[in-house]
């Protein structure tokens, strides 16, 4: 199976597999890291992971609707680093620690 | 003037007055609240003034203004306009109604003078003058109603007004609360006369009726009208309901004259007046009514006999007047009934006015015992109570006499009187006559028996105006209803003018026998023994006023019974309230608490547990959620894939 030709050769599958290794990656980092802040660079790492499949399909259907996408994409990611992190801040300012656990408090 | 502006204005004027005063009823402001108030029943009175000349100006038959604003309630068969109607009956009501009315606003000017809330005083008047006017004028027993539970509610308000004091609260929480015992009956027979004929309209049931066949006890009509009377027993105050009347002297004096002596209490009377044309169907209802009627007079008369407060007295003496006027009513003399109704709010109003002025020099003193001898200091109030004590008991010129003896009279000559209820009242007469002249004897004449540091003072003119009125009033108000047998001998022959007015719109109790020798020698017999108990009273309380309490002591127990009103408000709280309340103590007990309040913590208890598992997944941790959306997408995209 594995050969030359198949390393070398920089295809569709590839991008889709790097994209999925990434995607798993932030949505462990996500589920598992206690801090606000890893968890936030998870969903980044996750989008990014969405954003480069949508390339490499754009790339492999030839035409620029993946593009288009990634660009709302990134723009929703910005919006969202910068909600993510005003929260961060605010249980920073509460509880001096930026840990998850303290939207515990939140349960009704 | 257009007739339904007219009729507008007559009912919009104190329900303005009534938002002016209500709006700023913190106001201290009681001149300003007064004259608006005074004002707005002012304006009324002078509509009904000039419905009353136009009513003049149509032909004998056909004296009506019918105005319907618009359709109130459209409910399959029922149809109900919101109409008034302006005919004999109702201008004469109207006209008590604002006339004695505006009288009585203008005395509280004076009355209220001292009071910290005045505005809300004028506030409620108002919108009592307003609710009576709805109740009077409406042309179907379903706005009668409206007006019915209005006036109720004024009553209520106006007792309590004093309501820091907790006796005047629960007198008007009594007040109210018996009431509405009989306005449930009230509202039963509208269902039934409504279930029978199919309409509620005054005019449509007197044309519907005489198609119904009635079977005695039982009929339809028998039925309703014996549930309309018990609503009259409760707003007219009448045995079983009267217990209310004298509690609600605890309202303020003008109160007593306006709702508690000339108007409200009369609702009664008016709405029997006003269906003479189906009472007049059902003589078994009519026998009730008369008995109950005689019952009440000459039991409220003798409870009267005993009291010493003036208020009290008079609220006794209302309580047997209007038996007097149920007596009529049950006897067929309908017009005599309407007749005494109006001769009565004149006097009866100028005496609790009169006790108003009275009470107010006296700085609130109620008890005639500690009055006396008060003719010299208060000469206005006194000359004109003079005449209302004349009217009440029945002296010939003054107005008591002429309907009181017309009252008589029909009671022993209708097919549907008897000597018996002839007797009851001529019994009522002689009664009145003593505890009424007592009532003069102990305030106004013999000696002062107040302290030294209490000085009595006129009242002022906004005061002494009204009781001028109201005591001309009581001399020539009678004039208008001259029996038959004395306009023929006095001189230019004046008839029943009372009766006349109001022939085309009553029921004729067919039959009866007339004979002018009974009659003038009835008419003797009951002046004269108004005469010689007056001066029997008189007697008594002037000249040997040691004699009293040692009659009073003679009696014993009996004297002792009459003086705590026959225990009736003891035996209604010992079998009736008592009940009711450790009754509703046992539901709310054994019911409510262990049965339904159970119920519903079942039913509680049952949803959390059932929610205890599915609980456990909200945990509040922002991480299990984001993993149960994961696994969520996860399994959602393999089934997909599958």
């Amino acid at each position: 199976m594995l050969n030359t030709e198949t390393l070398l050769h920089i295809g569709l599958g590839h991008y889709i597999f790097l994209s999925g290794i990434l995607f798993s990656f932030g949505m462990i980092a996500v589920l598992m890291r206690k801090n606000v802040i890893v968890m936030l660079m998870g969903v980044e790492l996750m989008l990014n992971a969405v954003n480069l499949s949508f390339i490499a399909f754009s790339k492999e259907m030839g035409n620029y609707n993946g593009h288009v996408m990634v660009f709302f994409v990134m723009t929703i990611a910005a919006a969202e680093a910068g909600v993510g992190l005003a929260l961060a801040v605010a249980i920073y300012k509460k509880f001096h620690e930026v840990n998850i656990r303290f939207f515990e408090h939140l349960r009704g | 003037m257009n007739h339904a502006l007219l009729v507008l204005t007559l009912l919009i004027a104190p329900v303005l007055g009534f938002l002016f005063n209500g709006l700023r009823f913190r106001s201290s402001d009681g001149y300003t609240a007064g004259a608006i108030a005074t004002g707005a029943a002012a304006i009324s009175f002078i509509c009904s003034l000039i419905l009353y000349k136009d009513l003049l100006a149509m032909p004998e038959e056909s004296r009506v203004i019918a105005v319907r604003f618009f359709e109130w309630i459209a409910v399959g068969d029922l149809k109900v306009p919101f109409g008034f109607i302006v005919d004999q009956i109702s201008v004469v009501m109207i006209l008590i109604i604002t006339g004695v009315g505006s009288l009585i606003h203008l005395f509280s000017v004076g009355y209220m003078s001292h009071d910290e809330r005045p505005s809300k005083y004028f506030a409620y008047l108002n919108l009592f003058l307003f609710n009576m006017l709805v109740l009077v004028l409406g042309d179907n027993l379903l706005i009668t109603f409206v007006g019915w539970e209005g006036v109720g509610l004024c009553s209520y308000l106006l007792i309590g007004f004093w309501f820091t004091d907790d006796a005047k609260a629960a007198a008007g929480m009594k007040a109210f609360v018996t009431n509405r015992i009989g306005d449930a009956g009230f509202l039963i027979g509208i269902f039934i006369l409504f279930f029978t004929f199919g309409s509620v309209n005054y005019a449509d049931l007197v044309s519907l009726i005489p198609k119904v066949a009635e079977l005695g006890w039982a009929g339809p009509v028998t039925l309703a009208t014996l549930f309309l009377f018990i609503g009259a027993t409760g707003k007219s105050a009448q045995i079983p309901l009267y217990v209310w009347l004298p509690d609600a002297m605890a309202g303020p004096t003008p109160v007593s004259a306006l709702i508690h002596a000339a108007t409200m209490v009369t609702a009664g009377v008016y709405l029997f007046v006003r269906i003479s044309g189906i009472l007049v169907l059902a003589p078994h209802t009519m026998e009730v009514i008369a008995w109950t009627g005689a019952a009440t007079a000459l039991v409220a008369a003798s409870i009267g006999i005993t009291q010493w407060d003036i208020k009290k007295i008079l609220a006794y003496s209302t309580v047997s007047q209007l038996g007097y006027m149920f007596l009529a009513l049950g006897v067929g003399a309908f017009s005599a009934a309407q007749f005494h109704l109006m001769t009565h709010a004149f006097f009866k109003a100028l005496m609790f006015l009169g006790s108003g002025s009275v009470i107010h020099a006296m700085h609130e003193e109620q008890d005639i015992r500690k009055m006396g001898g008060l003719r010299k200091y208060m000469p206005i109030t006194h000359i004109t109570f003079v005449f209302g004590w004349l009217a009440i008991i029945g002296v010939p010129p003054f107005a008591g006499f002429f309907s009181k003896d017309e009252i008589l009279w029909q009671a022993y000559s209708s097919p549907h009187g008897s000597k018996a209820l002839w007797l009851i009242g001529a019994m009522t007469a002689a009664m009145t006559a003593f505890y009424m002249t007592r009532l003069m004897a102990l305030t106004f004449w013999g000696k002062s028996r107040f302290g030294h540091d209490v000085h009595p003072h006129e009242s002022p003119p906004t005061m002494a105006i009204p009781l001028i009125v109201l005591g001309v009033l009581s001399i020539c108000g009678g004039w208008l209803g001259i029996p038959h047998v004395l306009g023929e001998v006095l001189p230019g022959h004046p008839g029943n003018l009372f009766e006349h007015w109001l022939e085309p719109v009553i029921a004729k109790v067919q039959g009866g026998h007339a004979n002018e020798l009974v009659e003038w020698s009835l008419m003797g017999i009951s002046v004269g023994l108004a005469g010689l108990s007056a001066w029997f009273a008189y007697d008594n309380y002037i000249l040997h006023p040691e004699r009293p309490p040692a009659v009073a002591k003679g009696l014993g127990r009996i004297y002792t019974a009459v003086y705590n009103k026959y225990y009736v408000d003891e035996f209604y709280a010992e079998w009736i309230i008592d009940p009711l309340v450790e009754g509703s103590k046992a539901l709310w007990l054994y019911i409510d608490v262990n049965f339904i309040d159970k119920m519903t913590y079942w039913a509680g208890d049952l949803v959390e547990g059932a929610a205890s598992l599915a609980k456990t997944i909200q945990n509040g941790k922002t991480q299990s959620y984001a993993m149960y959306m994961a696994v969520g997408v996860v399994v959602i995209v393999t089934i997909a894939l599958l």
